[in-house]
């Protein structure tokens, strides 16, 4: 049935250079299917965040074309939601009050926004902290706010860049779980860069190699562990195949750059 | 950083001691130098005791001359707040509009106060108003200066969500680049609360209203030294001296409020 389903995220051909700058992305198509989880890996610099930003309107595309949920990408912002890599947060607003900051913009009720709030705030287990400011939190508890507040929108397409990138392996794989958890319930699509393979294999079902100089799809990878996936997943000798077999790839993509 | 236990305890006590040994110590210090005077040079160095007299004798005075003066500095000082921070508002906007107004910031800054003062007084006339506008121009470049660039330092990142929230202009200044440069803006207040006493006092002495001896601290000085009452002098200063510190704990206060809770400046160090 998947391929009666219009995808959600197509890139056709798509091209980037930053101003006249030299191709930062070239001839890049893929598409999405609804309920995909996406995860962009390659050689720092060849474009995955610049990616994440052409899906997300933030930035324009130099040829080829987007379409995000039949739309350009810039009127379907709605739709979307953006965790950073750092977890930019407004240090003068408490725990609460930033997760609130999205549904102020847009005009929602405070009671409907301090309701949706202290329930992205439970998916994430912080509504305990909600008063807090951002100093006074950790830098794995800082990143699930930023996740809370992207969840309190109700987004159709989650776009995450490397959010765990700067966190210990204990935490990141502990909120790696956190965060299919929260899919599971609510069912987004989401794109992921990262650098570790590990965090890659274990969340996705699709993974995306690119090469650099000028950024390219190089290959996909499928990932077919059902979810949800635990503990037993990692610790499975078939999981730690495919890490193992990704990684080659990932290797021999490196060399290539060099 | 500090060290642990007693040596704490000892360096605690050391802090808040040594300010007021070093106090003691300068007085008598003082009184030193001026036994040491020659009788025929006694006169230009006031013993701390001819001060105290001095406060005692000319108390009123003083008071109402600093509140004279004071009211000029507030008023120049608050004027200088708001104007900044609208024209901070606007700077902010583009490059383009910095480019074309910092040129004119500059020579407003680099004219000296001494001259504009009396082109002051022959347009407004002496008294509060020629103060209020002294004070005002030269705290003014700083507090603009500071709060641009709060205005314009904002994280990227956070701008980017911003537009990712679809965010209007006004909603991206007022709730996001404001709140982010109010460290920059307290500091700019900072300065300015230094520097408003002082424009007020100096605006006093070339442009104060002396009409009816309800002169300010700036006209007081041109009194005593004129009379060459040096003690009286030297309790002008030291009452100008106050005002100056009251002025910077008020800012401070100020700037703790709106910032002990979030801004790293104020984390406490955990010990
Ligand atoms: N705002 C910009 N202006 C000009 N060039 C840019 C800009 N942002 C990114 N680039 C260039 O685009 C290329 C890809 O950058 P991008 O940040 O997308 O890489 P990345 O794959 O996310 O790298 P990393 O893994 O290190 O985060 C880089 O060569 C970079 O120099
Ligand atoms: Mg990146």
């Amino acid at each position: 049935m998947r391929e009666a389903q219009t995808p959600i995220v197509e890139l056709k051909g798509v091209e980037k250079r930053y101003g006249d700058g030299p191709l930062v992305l070239d001839n890049i198509s893929f598409s999405a299917e609804r309920g995909d989880f996406v995860t962009l890996i390659g050689p720092s610099g060849c474009g995955k965040s610049t990616i994440l930003r052409l899906i997300s309107g933030l930035n324009p595309v130099s040829a080829g074309s987007i379409v995000v949920d039949g739309m350009e990408p810039s009127k379907a912002v709605e739709r979307l939601a953006f965790v950073f890599q750092e977890p930019t947060l407004l240090p003068w607003l408490t725990v609460s009050q930033n997760v609130e900051v999205p549904m102020r913009l847009h005009g929602t009720q405070a009671a409907t926004r301090t309701e949706t709030a202290r329930r992205s705030l439970e998916l994430v287990r912080l509504a305990d902290r909600m008063d807090y400011y951002p100093r006074q939190l950790s830098g794995g508890q800082k990143m699930r706010v930023s996740i809370a507040r992207a969840l309190s929108v109700s987004p159709r397409i989650m776009l995450l860049d490397e959010p765990f990138g700067a966190l210990d392996e204990m935490t990141r794989d502990h909120l790696n779980e956190e965060l299919l958890a929260i899919r599971q319930q609510l069912a987004w699509t989401a794109f992921f860069v990262t650098h570790s393979v590990a965090e890659a294999v274990f969340l996705s079902n699709r993974i995306l190699v690119f090469s650099a100089n000028p950024g390219r799809l190089h290959d996909e990878i499928r990932v077919d562990f059902p979810y949800p996936r635990t503990e037993e997943t990692r610790e499975s000798e078939p999981y730690q195949r495919l890490v193992a077999e990704v990684s080659k790839i990932l290797r021999s993509v490196e060399r290539l750059k060099a | 950083m500090s060290a642990p236990g007693t040596g704490s305890r000892f360096s605690r006590l050391a802090r808040n001691l040594l300010p007021v040994a070093t106090g003691v110590g300068m007085i008598l210090a003082w009184y030193a130098v001026c036994l040491g005077l020659s009788a025929d040079h006694r006169f230009l160095l006031p013993s701390p005791r001819e001060v105290a007299q001095a406060f005692a004798e000319k108390g009123p005075t003083l008071w109402s001359a600093a509140l004279s003066t004071g009211s000029g500095a507030v008023l120049g000082f608050g004027m200088a707040v708001f104007l900044s921070f609208a024209l901070a508002l606007f700077l902010s906007l583009s490059a383009l509009i910095r480019a074309s107004f910092y040129p004119y910031l500059m020579v407003l800054q680099m004219t000296p106060i001494i001259v504009i003062a009396p082109i002051l007084v022959l347009w407004v006339g002496p008294g509060l108003g020629s103060v209020t506008i002294i004070t005002f121009l030269i705290c003014f470049f700083p507090m603009v200066v500071n709060t641009t660039q709060g205005l314009i330092s904002t994280d990227r990142n956070l701008v980017d969500f911003f537009r990712m929230c679809k965010a209007s202009k006004l909603q991206e200044i007022f709730l996001l680049r404001v709140p982010a440069a109010l460290p920059y803006f307290f500091t700019g207040l900072k300065i300015g609360a230094t520097l408003a006493p002082i424009g007020a006092i100096v605006g006093d002495y070339i442009a104060g209203n002396s009409a009816g001896g309800q002169g300010g601290l700036g006209f007081l000085t041109i009194v005593y030294s004129s009379q060459f009452q040096m003690g009286a002098l030297f309790a002008t200063a030291a009452v100008g001296c106050l005002m100056g510190f009251v002025f910077v704990a008020g800012v401070v206060a100020l700037s703790w409020l709106a910032l002990h809770k979030w801004h790293d400046s104020f984390s406490r160090s955990d010990t």
